[in-house]
């Protein structure tokens, strides 16, 4: 345990803004990729997993402002009703800023196993918006994503890690 | 000394604040979108700023059909070719049988007094990518406004109907598929003319008939093709076939599931179709009976 503590405060070095927007526009593009209809389901929002990742690593530089525009760019993005995804992604960034101190604290697994059920919350308030406004309920495979991006957390936190890894501070090495 | 706080300290709203703020302010947007529609520029403007990214994404299943379009076999393109050639005369013998109809049908039209409406405009377009959402039967087209693409135009491949343009930007336009679950096309039976009206399915990629009494003469195997009634769609575009009949005398009307025959989930080339819409305005309403009761009531 004392090792695994010491490994997550692995000196690293201060992340910059412009790799934060980077990040996000990567997930963006992930997101419109066009993938095949038989595997489309089980695609996660990667924009959603993006969001949280900063929300719970960066609380202070990145928050509900750039969540929230973020939502509106998926809305135009997949021509549904302005505001859905904006307002889930709302509900996600609170929940990683409330959340950031604690879910750190754990090992990659509980991590994981809270990363899916806000990502769930995600899913479940655009359904909420749907299902108000009209429309037949998807099917229990829709949730699918979510678990995959669950899943995908570890890959996602070394990989949003990485750049700062990259240069380890001189005085602690 | 004044109390000037390190910046470790300035929070700006509690968080709880910031979440209220946000939320209210996508409701107040999914609410005026919803009823109002007042953000059409808006949604243009921020669909501008992504088209970039829309193309890149797209990039590479582009690059893929190029590359795979370099390394072609010369074997292939004679395979091809022959294949072309056959199919060429084939068409060349249709197409002057066609010609002949054509001109048939519009003399026989002229003497009827009746406009012809079958237009000719046609833009071909390819599809950018379908929406990442299983809720919405909705594709990407990379034709805009810009190439005059206008907004309830037709949208067919080789085989049949796919759907219509319902939003557009400036390079790139949004196009409802039949199959989505708010979109309805009139259409007929091309064995005995009998009209219907055909709404899509949602997510199983299906058709359905709706209002058909239990004994109206619907087979399995039926072709179905655009009737022209709605003025959206010109007549005889072939859109399903009746893959299911179901008649439950417990239930008011017949469940006829159909499947299109475009292949709606999987193409990328797609062609628009122009229309002019000479559809003779709708004589007036008559008016209301309520209202001719109020006023009757009024003397």
């Amino acid at each position: 345990m004392s090792q695994r503590t010491a490994k997550s405060r692995e000196v690293i070095t201060p992340v910059r803004t412009t790799f934060i927007i980077a990040s996000l526009l990567i997930a963006l593009l992930m997101n419109l990729l066009p993938w095949p209809q038989s595997i489309i389901k089980v695609v996660p929002d990667f924009v959603s997993l993006t969001v949280l990742y900063w929300c719970l690593h960066q609380p202070r530089r990145f928050g509900f402002t750039a969540a929230w525009l973020l939502g509106l760019l998926m809305d135009v993005a997949n021509g549904t009703l302005f505001g859905q995804h904006a307002l889930a992604y709302s509900v996600l960034a609170y929940a990683g800023i409330v959340l950031h101190r604690r879910v750190l604290r754990f090992t990659m697994r509980d991590q994981i196993l809270h990363v899916i059920p806000l990502l769930l919350m995600t899913d479940l308030i655009v359904l909420a918006v749907r299902i108000i406004v009209g429309t037949e309920l998807p099917g229990i495979s829709y949730f699918a994503g979510s678990f995959v991006g669950g899943l995908l957390w570890p890959a996602a936190s070394y990989l949003l890690t990485l750049p700062q890894r990259l240069k380890p501070h001189s005085e602690y090495v | 000394m004044e109390q000037i706080l390190p910046p470790f300290f300035k929070h700006g709203p509690a968080p709880l604040v910031r979440l209220l703020l946000c939320s209210l302010l996508s409701i107040a947007l999914l609410i005026t979108d919803a009823r109002y529609k007042y953000l059409g520029g808006t949604r243009q403007v921020i669909a501008l700023t992504l088209y970039p990214l829309q193309r890149l994404a797209n990039a590479p299943g582009v690059l893929a059909v190029h590359l795979s379009e370099f390394f072609i076999t010369r074997g292939m393109l004679r395979t091809e070719n022959d294949r072309l050639a056959e199919q060429h005369l084939h068409d060349a013998a249709t197409l002057q049988k066609y010609r002949a109809l054509e001109l048939e049908n519009a003399h026989l039209r002229e003497l009827l007094g009746i406009r012809g409406h079958y237009s000719t405009g046609i833009a071909a377009a390819e599809i950018v990518y379908s929406e990442h959402d299983p809720f919405i039967k909705k594709i990407v087209i990379d034709k805009g406004a810009q190439q005059q693409i206008k907004a309830g135009q037709p949208v067919i491949d080789q085989a049949g109907l796919i759907g219509q343009v319902t939003r557009l930007y400036p390079w790139l336009a949004e196009v409802t598929l039949i199959t989505d679950k708010q979109h309805m096309v009139s259409v007929q039976n091309l064995r005995n003319s009998q009209r219907a009206v055909l709404a899509g399915h949602g997510a199983d990629g299906q058709l359905e008939l709706k209002f058909i009494p239990l004994n109206a003469d619907f087979q399995v195997g039926d072709q179905l093709v655009t009737s022209g009634i709605d003025g959206i769609y010109p007549a005889g575009l072939p859109v399903a076939v009746v893959v299911d009949v179901e008649r439950n005398p417990a239930e008011l009307f017949a469940r006829i599931i159909c499947k299109p025959l475009a292949g709606v989930a999987n193409h990328t080339q797609v062609l628009i179709l122009d229309i002019d819409n000479t559809t003779p305005p709708r004589p007036p309403q008559e008016e209301n009976p309520d209202s001719v009761k109020k006023k009757n009531k009024d003397k």
